[in-house]
C-alpha cells in the first residue's frame, strides 16, 4: 500500500537463526498449506491417491508454471506481463499455419517459440526502449496478439496436427512422469539458478527494490528488463507448444484468462506483486497448490467456476492471513 | 490557447474527427444522427464503468472486478425481478450491492493492506463463481424477465433511450464532483502524491476505499442497464470487458501512476473505442479485427502519453526511470 503510515522500527537484539527463519518463511506456510490440502484431497475422494491420478493432475499447472517462473522475475522487477495468454494464442496461431503449410514438427515447434520471442521482445521494446509502464503496454499487446490470432482465425480452428507432435504434450518421458512435468522441473532448476544463484539475478532483486539506485550502480536496467520480457515471451511459446499438442488443435480462445492464473500462481508463491521480493522456489509450491487444488475440487465434480471461487479465496487468504495475524 | 489545441484531449478529439470523417467519406450513413446516437447508446455501459475505473486508477489502484460486479449485480437484479419485486426497488438494489462488493474490495486494500491488482484479481473470480452458485449456471431469459424491467433502458426521452441519460447523467455528475467537491479534488492528491495528502489531512486509505465502492456502485447501475437491455443474465455477462473499462481509462490519458486524467479525457477514450466498435461492421471489415485494433490504439495511446509527458530542460543523467513509469501502486 502506498500510503505512508508511520512505522515503529522494530529493531531485534539478535538475527533469528537459519533454521527459525526458514520455518517462519513464506515456503514453510505454503508447505503446510500443500500437506493440508494434499491430506484434505486424500480422505475426500478415493481415487485422489494414485500415481496416474496424481500425474494427470500436474497437466493442470505445468504450462502455467512454465510461465509462472519468468514471471515471477519479471514482478520481482517490478513490472508485469499481461499479455502472456495472447502470446500462448499467436505462437499456437503460428505452429498452425506452418503445419497448414505442410512442415514438420521440428518447424512446428521453432515456429512457437520464435513467435513467443518476438511477442517478448515487442513487449520488452515498448516497456524498456520506450519507458512505458508494463501494465498498461501489456494489456494493450494482450488484445494486439489475441486480436491478430482472431484475424487470422477468425471462428475456425487449426486441426490435424501430426502424430508425433503430440509427444509435447502427451507423452511420457519415463514412467508417470510426462514430458510437461519433466520440462516443468528442468525449467525450475535453469530459473533457480538463474535468479538466486547469478549476477543477473541478483540485478532483478536490486530493480525491483530501487531502479533508480541500480542505475546509479551501473545495472543497465533497460536492457534486464528487456530480456526479462524475452524470458517470459520464450516460456509462453514454451507453453504454447505443450498446449497445443496436448489439445491438438488451436483457437483464436485458447488459454483465454490463463494470465489471470499465471499471476495468482506467482503472487501465491509469495513473491511481491510490488516488486523485490520473492524465490522460485515458492512459485514451485504454488503450482503445485493449485494443482492439488483444481485436481481434488475436480474428482469431488464440482464445476470449474466454483474451483476458480475457492483459487480467488486461497489467493486473497493467502495475502491477508500473515498481514492480519502479524499485525502490531 | 495553444496549448488548449495540443493538449493530450484535443489530440484525441481530432484523432475521432478524422477517424469518422474518414469513416463518413465512403459511408455517409454512419454519420446520420440515429447512427450516431446509437453509438452513443451502444458505449453507455462503458462510459459509466470507466468513470468509476478513473477514480479509483487516480487513486493509484486498479479494479479488474468491474465487469464480474457488473454480473453479478445484474443477474441479481434479474432474480429480484423474477420474484416480484417493483422495478423502484430493483435498481437501488443493484447500486447498493455494486456499492457493497466494492466496499469489499476497498476494505480488503484499505484495512487488510492487499495491493488492489492482487485484491481484484481475486474478486473477480469470487463474484463470478458466486453467480454460478446462485444460479448453478442457468440462464435468465427475456421471457422470465418483467417488461417494465426490459423497457427502460429503451425507453425514449426527449430522443434519447434512458440508458444514454444514464450515462449523461453519471458524467455530469462526476464532471462536478472531480472538480468542485473536496472527495473528488482528494482522489487527484492520493494519486498524486500521497504524503502530502497525509499531510493535507487526507486519510488515504479511505480515500482509496471510496474510490472502489464509486466503482462498484457505478458497475452495480450497469449491471441492472446492460441486463436489462440484452434481456439475458449468465454467467459469463460481460466477459472480459474489465480490459476494455481499463483500455478506453488508458487511451483517455488517465495515468496508471495515478493522479492524472479528468472526465473529459475518459469519455473520449470511450467515444473512441465505440466508434472503432460500431464502424467496423459498417465499412464491412470483420469484427474478429476490432480486438487487434483497440490493442494497437491502446500501445499507440500510451506511446503519446509518454512522449508528451516527457520532461523538457536538459538532462544531466537520463532519467531510465521516471516516476510516471513505476508500477502500479496498491
Amino acid at each position: 500500500m502506498s500510503a505512508p503510515q508511520s512505522q515503529n522500527r522494530h529493531l531485534p537484539d539478535r538475527l533469528q537463526t537459519p533454521m527459525a527463519r526458514m520455518l517462519r518463511s513464506w515456503e514453510a506456510l505454503l508447505v503446510v498449506v500443500f500437506i493440508l490440502i494434499f491430506t484434505a484431497n486424500s480422505f475426500a475422494s478415493p481415487y485422489f491417491l494414485n500415481v496416474w491420478n496424481l500425474s494427470d493432475a500436474t497437466f493442470n499447472f505445468t504450462e502455467k508454471a512454465m510461465i509462472a517462473f519468468a514471471m515471477a522475475m519479471l514482478i520481482i522487477a517490478g513490472e508485469i506481463d499481461l499479455s502472456v495468454a495472447s502470446i500462448i494464442a499467436l505462437a499456437s496461431t503460428a505452429m498452425g499455419l506452418v503445419m497448414s503449410a505442410g512442415y514438420g514438427v521440428p518447424v512446428i515447434v521453432l515456429a512457437g517459440i520464435a513467435t513467443g520471442l518476438i511477442c517478448g521482445a515487442i513487449n520488452g521494446a515498448l516497456v524498456a526502449g520506450m519507458n512505458l509502464p508494463s501494465i498498461v503496454v501489456t494489456i494493450g499487446t494482450m488484445s494486439l496478439f489475441r486480436g491478430v490470432s482472431f484475424i487470422i482465425l477468425g471462428d475456425q480452428a487449426f486441426t490435424g496436427y501430426p502424430k508425433e507432435f503430440a509427444f509435447f504434450g502427451q507423452g511420457y518421458v519415463f514412467w508417470v512422469i510426462s514430458f510437461e512435468l519433466f520440462l516443468f522441473a528442468v525449467t525450475a532448476v535453469i530459473f533457480y539458478i538463474l535468479l538466486h544463484r547469478t549476477n543477473f539475478g541478483r540485478t532483478i532483486y536490486v530493480i525491483g527494490n530501487n531502479p533508480v539506485g541500480a542505475l546509479f550502480s551501473g545495472v543497465r536496467v533497460a536492457r534486464v528488463r528487456f530480456i526479462l520480457f524475452l524470458l517470459t515471451g520464450l516460456m509462453s511459446g514454451v507453453a504454447a507448444v505443450c498446449l497445443t499438442s496436448r489439445l491438438g488443435s488451436t483457437r483464436p480462445s485458447i488459454a483465454t484468462g490463463m494470465e489471470l492464473e499465471i499471476i495468482t500462481m506467482v503472487v501465491l508463491g509469495g513473491v511481491n506483486i510490488l516488486g523485490g521480493s520473492g524465490s522460485i522456489l515458492g512459485v514451485v509450491l504454488a503450482a503445485f497448490i493449485m494443482g492439488m487444488v483444481t485436481f481434488g475440487i475436480g474428482l469431488l465434480n464440482v464445476p470449474g467456476i466454483v474451483m476458480s471461487i475457492f483459487l480467488g479465496l486461497l489467493l486473497i487468504a493467502v495475502i491477508a492471513a500473515p498481514k492480519l495475524i502479524w499485525r502490531k | 490557447m495553444k496549448a488548449a489545441l495540443t493538449s493530450r484531449d484535443a489530440l484525441l478529439t481530432y484523432a475521432i474527427i478524422a477517424m469518422t470523417a474518414g469513416i463518413a467519406y465512403r459511408f455517409p450513413a454512419f454519420i446520420t444522427p440515429s447512427s450516431l446516437a446509437n453509438t452513443f447508446n451502444d458505449t453507455a455501459p462503458l462510459m459509466i464503468l470507466v468513470i468509476g475505473q478513473m477514480i479509483v486508477i487516480l487513486t493509484k489502484c486498479i479494479d479488474l472486478s468491474v465487469a464480474a460486479t457488473l454480473a453479478l449485480t445484474g443477474m441479481v437484479a434479474a432474480l429480484l425481478d423474477g420474484a416480484g419485486v417493483p422495478l423502484a426497488l430493483v435498481i437501488p438494489a443493484a447500486i447498493a450491492l455494486g456499492a457493497i462488493l466494492g466496499m469489499i474490495n476497498g476494505l480488503l486494500v484499505w484495512r487488510v493492506g492487499i495491493p488492489s491488482i492482487v485484491v481484484t484479481l481475486g474478486t473477480m473470480t469470487i463474484y463470478r463463481g458466486v453467480i454460478f452458485l446462485m444460479t448453478n449456471g442457468k440462464w435468465v431469459n427475456a421471457h422470465e424477465m418483467s417488461d417494465a424491467f426490459k423497457a427502460l433502458p429503451r425507453l425514449h426521452v426527449l430522443g434519447l433511450p434512458m440508458m444514454s441519460w444514464g450515462a449523461i447523467a453519471v458524467i455530469a455528475v462526476f464532471a462536478v464532483v472531480m472538480t468542485r467537491t473536496v472527495l473528488g479534488r482528494s482522489f487527484y492528491a492520493v494519486g498524486g502524491n500521497p504524503h502530502a495528502a497525509v499531510y493535507a489531512g487526507i486519510d488515504v486509505g479511505r480515500t482509496q476505499f471510496a474510490a472502489f465502492t464509486i466503482s462498484g456502485a457505478l458497475a452495480g447501475l450497469v449491471g441492472y442497464l446492460w441486463v436489462s437491455r440484452y434481456a439475458v443474465a449468465y454467467v459469463d455477462v460481460a466477459g472480459g470487458f474489465e480490459l476494455d473499462v481499463v483500455a478506453a481509462c488508458v487511451i483517455g490519458g488517465i495515468s496508471i501512476a495515478g493522479g492524472i486524467g479528468g472526465v473529459r479525457g475518459a469519455i473520449l477514450g470511450c467515444i473512441f473505442l465505440g466508434i472503432i466498435k460500431n464502424a467496423l461492421p459498417v465499412i464491412g471489415v470483420s469484427p474478429f479485427w476490432q480486438m487487434a485494433i483497440s490493442g494497437t490504439a491502446i500501445v499507440l495511446a500510451v506511446a503519446v502519453n509518454a512522449l508528451q509527458n516527457r520532461p523538457k530542460g536538459r538532462l544531466i543523467l537520463k532519467p531510465d526511470v521516471p516516476p510516471s513509469a513505476q508500477k502500479v501502486q496498491a
